[in-house]
């Protein structure tokens, strides 16, 4: 790896783009499959919004195409969470709840970075999005409610990743407040799992195995295959337009 | 001549302002407020700043487009069309013309007040997979719901009723939500206030 490289693979801004690029593109699979077209449209326009953030933060740091189509797995930045598959739709909605809240909680901090002050809007109607669903499926049928305490279980150690601070992330000069953010979070969703009448789990952020390694470049095992699927036909037709 | 310059920069800023949106082709740039700045840097060279309604909102490239033809159009000889995210695009930028335009449409215009309705109690309509009834029947939609909606209601544009229902978030595109009149029973967007 060469030295700008490694300075590039360090810069916050690569951790960000690659949060909303990889969450992006997974929502991005629930295109014919959604439970209801309204779902449908909805997933998509979140990944688009996501899309759009990538596009902007990946504009800071170089060209967008050869950062999102020509990197390898062990070079993206993304933390874990926003790589782990959709699985059912509770899943998903999970998923949505926990990184919403801390990217608004996180942008909503970033008061200095044009990019950040106009997406936290958007990413407040993806959070309300994915609370009001979180209510509606735990607080729904036993099946729902069934599914919905399970993805809050086995997403929840990747949550601690969250709040391992993103060196160099600034504003104004001043380290990102990480503590009251993991604060504010924490609170948020205890209260709206409380509402969706879902348990907050007790078992450590972090087990055995540590989750939450994306940040240094360590991905669980299926985002290997959403790479393949996102980068191949970038890679094997150079240039490709439509 | 100075005024000469002004004029022909005028009619420049009247152009550009005038390309439709591509997606809501009932408003212009310029009513949508997505229209910064136009200015000459050098003789013949205009420099245009647009900025986007969502950060991720695919007709930016076709707007920068069609400003740049319609300007070329009009005598411009180099045309050089830049984004600007700041301050972030807000629906209270949105013209009163616009708002006309976008209700005659069939689309329900944003409140004023931009994303603050966001923090209100927002209208939450929960069924099984669609709005909840206007009675209120299902408890998460009753919270706050009323009182949002009794401050300031979102009318139906096609009879005007108040008794609307949310069906989804999200709609045909990631700036408006998709609602229900209970009186008329269309279903209409709404341009979500951001």
């Amino acid at each position: 790896m060469t030295d700008s490289t490694a300075a590039l693979l360090a810069r916050p801004e690569l951790a960000l783009a690659d949060d909303a690029l990889v969450l992006s593109h997974r929502l991005g699979e629930w295109a014919g499959h959604a439970p209801v077209l309204e779902e449908e449209v909805a997933l998509a326009n979140i990944a688009l919004d996501l899309l759009g953030q990538a596009r902007a933060l990946y504009g800071e740091l170089g060209d967008e195409d050869e950062l999102a189509y020509l990197r390898e797995e062990r070079q993206f930045r993304n933390c874990q969470l926003t790589e782990q598959p959709n699985g059912d739709f509770a899943t998903t909605i999970v998923r949505q709840l926990f990184f919403s809240r801390w990217q608004e909680l996180l942008y909503g901090q970033l008061t200095d970075r044009p990019l950040a002050v106009k997406a936290v809007k958007e990413v407040a109607y993806h959070r309300d999005h994915a609370e009001h669903w979180t209510l509606r499926l735990g607080d729904g049928t036993p099946e729902s409610h069934e599914r919905a305490q399970r993805a809050v279980d086995d997403l929840w150690r990747y949550t601690g990743e969250l709040f391992q601070p993103l060196e160099g992330l600034t504003v104004e000069g001043h380290p990102v407040d990480w503590d009251t953010l993991r604060v504010s979070w924490d609170g948020y969703v205890a209260d709206v799992l409380d509402r969706a009448t879902l348990r907050v789990p007790e078992s450590p952020r972090q087990s055995g195995w540590r989750a939450g390694a994306g940040r240094q470049g360590l991905h669980t095992e299926s985002f290997g295959r959403m790479l393949a699927e996102m980068q191949h036909l970038h890679r094997s037709h150079p240039g490709a337009r439509w | 001549m100075v005024v000469m310059a002004d004029e022909r920069l005028r009619r420049m800023r009247e152009v550009a302002g005038s390309v439709p949106d591509p997606e809501l082709p009932a408003v212009s740039l310029a009513e949508l407020g997505v229209l910064r700045m136009l200015r000459e840097t050098s003789a013949g060279h205009i420099e245009v700043e647009l900025t986007p309604t969502y950060t991720g909102c695919p007709a930016l490239a076709s707007m920068a487009e069609d400003v740049e033809r319609v300007l070329r159009e009009h005598g411009a000889q180099h045309v050089t069309v830049r984004t600007v995210l700041t301050p972030p695009w807000s629906t209270d930028d949105i013209t009163d013309e616009g708002r006309r335009k976008l209700a005659e449409f069939g689309i329900a215009p944003p409140r004023p007040g931009g994303g603050q309705h966001r923090t209100e109690p927002v209208v939450v309509a929960l069924g099984a997979t669609r709005g909840a009834p206007a009675d209120g029947s299902d408890e998460h939609a009753a919270e706050g719901s009323q009182l949002a909606e009794a401050v300031d209601p979102i009318r139906c544009p096609r009879c005007g009723s108040t008794a609307t229902s949310l069906l989804s978030r999200f709609s045909s595109t990631a700036c408006k939500a998709l609602r229900r009149c209970d009186t008329c029973r269309e279903p209409f967007d709404h341009f979500k206030e951001l």
